[in-house]
């Protein structure tokens, strides 16, 4: 006799049901339809018809697409180094001194230091180029009074510190993210573990590294697929700040710029809604292969420590 | 792109019904004909309620105007939706160049090449909504923008400056107020783009290639941005960088419009649009000179950018209406009108026109003296990709900022519009 397949309960299927149709009518749908998009073309003249991968070819090889193209992977990924590097530590590093026990102030420190997040960033975007603004802003200002007026720079406008310069804005804004999570995951951690480590001699740098940062170790991952995730669909502060066209000569461009003028077109630029839809293909692909790892390698093989 | 097309079908449902609805009520009313215009100058809706529209009622008691503008981002689409639905308004107000020439092929425009007063209006003005072959014109011009410098004239008087008439005279006056150097010379910035292009390469630029002519000899292949007389208007733009404020390589517009009316800058390379704006914010006199002319050139150009017009549906259920206020459009009444309720969008008729604006009337002076041209990135090379407009906002922030060369600029421009445009072969 061959089991019977176990019927999952009707009113499991009835609760999934909604939150599912709505998910699959705006997200699923649009999302293969997009992607369906990508495999369809235009020629002279012709409807709309089947190319393939052509479009994609095109992309990565076209001398027209490609330049742009690889030029926002490259300053995807120096985006994304830069959060990985400045964001997330600093994170780290400002979580652990909130979670030492018996700080004054602290639910106004994590306030101040959260309180970016929440900010549009539009508002973001023009306060920093008000502040860094070589003829109103008070950064030139404040080197010169701290006598390093020589080191001012209109850096937002130079193609070699734009996108830098726009990365650590973004940084400042989003450390809170990090902060949070981290610090969530630190003061979850019992104190009696805490107190054995240092019955057993160990100091507070030895029993952080030995201790806690094992502990939050799951954090560490999501953290790190959440800043990919963010960083590979950054688009708004970059249009905030330099337009679409990304400039100084493209300096800031990044994929979500990229694909912005490609799909939508930009002043005289008539948009092509197939070429638009390979690069949101591209950008789904790109961040697939980041969250792929992340879930079917670091998540199965973290020993999560039941607490 | 299924529930785009839904939606489509329901907005056209709307307006094949309220077809139905308003002829209906237009026989039950026995009074004057209703003629509805379209527009997206939402801005201008009070000067066209309370200023022109009641000048021609004045003339024809029996004709209803009403001026019912859309939203600037949402007119093309909504123009298109109305003429397939078959609901659009009698006359229709035309964006320059493909947008409109698109909607006159697809037959939603009427021809107007038999109005009579269409001998008002030169080649230049017509040039935006004519066809490629030159023998349609399919919208009545109405205004273009001019570019110039705008100066502080209280800093010129200052520092005892005269407005400069050639190039070598206009880079003595910079260097006379840098050495003075309480202001910044001019007031331009980069970190937009299309100053550098618009207020700079597209401003000067006609008097290098003699305006129109230069213009159509890139359209039939005869001239190449790499030309000595392109690539000299960079190296022009090249020689403005120390003139600049510090820092203008993150200087946008709304900093370049400040600087200069608060004071701190001397010289606006200005568009026309920008009068009404200026009069209002700076506390100073202000006056204005065209394109100083490079050593050896004689006769001036302008840009003199043709910007909105007017065309009639060609299903207009009141055509004879329609062509009354288009042909009142080519009058010199209308003119002075528009061109006085809207200081700094000059009208295209070659009548003269009298404007109460002493700054607008300076820059509409220069018609008379000089020779009227439009942006050269407009007529047929904006079609294709890279895009002729966009490449030029790029390289000439490029080169002002001195990144790049102004024969690497050109070169770049010119092998961008070679790889999609073919000047037609002889």
């Amino acid at each position: 006799m061959r089991p019977r397949l176990r019927r999952v309960p009707l009113h499991i299927i009835v609760f999934i049901l909604p939150a599912a149709a709505i998910y699959t009518a705006f997200m699923i749908y649009p999302l293969f339809d997009s992607l369906r998009l990508s495999l369809h073309g235009n020629p002279e003249g012709g409807g709309v018809v089947f190319v393939g991968l052509q479009n994609y070819a095109r992309l990565v090889a076209d001398s027209l697409y490609a330049p742009r193209f690889w030029g926002a992977v490259r300053h995807n990924l120096i985006f994304f180094a830069i959060h990985m590097l400045v964001q997330n530590p600093v994170g780290l590093l400002l979580a652990a001194l909130l979670s030492a026990r018996r700080l004054p102030g602290l639910a106004v420190y994590r306030t101040l230091l959260f309180a970016p997040t929440v900010l549009s960033f539009v508002i973001v975007g023009f306060i920093w180029q008000l502040i860094l603004s070589p003829l109103w802003g008070i950064a030139g200002g404040l080197l010169r009074a701290a006598g390093l007026g020589a080191h001012f720079r209109p850096w937002l406008g130079l193609e070699g510190s734009a996108l830098v310069t726009l990365s650590l804005i973004s940084v400042w804004q989003f450390v809170g993210i990090p902060l949070m999570l981290f610090h969530a995951a630190l003061i979850g951690i019992p104190d009696d573990l805490l107190e054995a480590a240092r019955v057993d001699g160990a100091t507070g740098w030895r029993a952080f590294w030995g201790i806690e940062f094992p502990l939050i170790l799951p954090v560490v991952g999501l953290v790190a697929i959440l800043t990919y995730v963010g960083n590979f669909n950054a688009f708004d502060l970059i249009y905030t700040a330099q337009g679409a066209l990304a400039g100084p000569n493209f300096s800031t461009d990044i994929l979500g710029t990229f694909f912005y003028r490609t799909f939508f077109g930009f002043q005289l630029q008539l948009g092509n809604p197939f070429m638009g839809a390979t690069v949101a293909g591209v950008m789904f692909l790109l961040i697939l292969a980041g969250v792929l790892p992340y879930l079917f390698v670091w998540q199965r093989r973290i020993e999560v420590h039941e607490l | 792109m299924a529930k785009v097309r839904s939606s489509f079908l329901l907005a056209t449902l709307c307006f094949v019904l309220a077809g139905f609805i308003v002829p209906v009520q237009q026989l039950s009313a026995q009074g004057p004909v209703s003629v509805t215009i379209e527009s997206w100058r939402n801005d201008d809706l009070p000067v066209w309620q309370d200023t022109i529209i009641p000048a021609f009622t004045k003339r024809y008691p029996n004709i209803k105007v009403v001026f019912g503008p859309t939203a600037p981002t949402e007119y093309n689409a909504a123009l298109n939706a109305k003429f397939s639905g078959g609901t659009a308004g009698d006359l229709i107000t035309c964006r320059p160049f493909d947008l409109s020439l698109g909607l006159f092929k697809q037959g939603f425009l009427a021809p107007v090449n038999d109005l009579p007063g269409m001998s008002n209006f030169g080649p230049v003005a017509k040039s935006a909504w004519i066809t490629d072959d030159g023998k349609t014109v399919f919208c009545v011009p109405m205004a273009s923008v001019i570019h110039g410098f705008i100066y502080n004239a209280d800093i010129f008087k200052q520092l005892g400056l005269t407005p400069p008439k050639t190039e070598s005279e206009f880079f003595q006056v910079l260097d006379k107020i840098k050495q003075d150097g309480r202001y910044a010379p001019l007031a331009l910035g980069t970190a937009d783009q299309w100053e550098a292009a618009t207020m700079g390469f597209q401003n000067i630029g006609p008097n290098y290639w003699k305006g129109e002519q230069g213009r159509l000899a890139l359209i039939t292949g005869r001239a190449k941005f790499t030309d000595p007389d392109y690539v000299a208007v960079w190296r022009t733009l090249a020689k403005w960088r120390p003139y600049l404020a510090s820092g203008f390589e993150a200087q946008k517009y709304p900093d370049s419009q400040n600087l200069f009316t608060l004071g701190k800058a001397a010289i606006y390379p200005a568009g026309s649009w920008e009068v009404a704006l200026f009069n209002r914010q700076a506390q100073f006199k202000m006056g204005a000179f065209p394109p100083p002319l490079p050593a050896g050139a004689s006769t001036c150009y302008i840009s003199d950018h043709t910007d909105i017009a007017m065309g009639m549906n060609a299903k207009t259920r009141h055509p004879e209406e329609a062509k009354k206020f288009l042909g009142w459009m080519t009058t010199s009444e209308f003119a002075s009108l528009y061109s006085n309720a809207l200081p700094g969008f000059f009208s295209l008729s070659n009548q003269k026109v009298t404007l109460q604006d002493p700054l607008a009337q300076t820059f509409l002076n220069w018609r008379s003296t000089c020779k009227s041209t439009i942006r050269n990135s407009y007529q047929i090379l904006s079609r294709g990709e890279p895009n002729l407009e966009n490449e030029l906002w790029r390289v000439s922030a490029g080169v002002i900022s001195g990144k790049l060369t102004p024969e690497e600029a050109a070169a770049q421009v010119q092998t961008g519009l070679a790889k999609w445009f073919k000047p037609p072969t002889k």
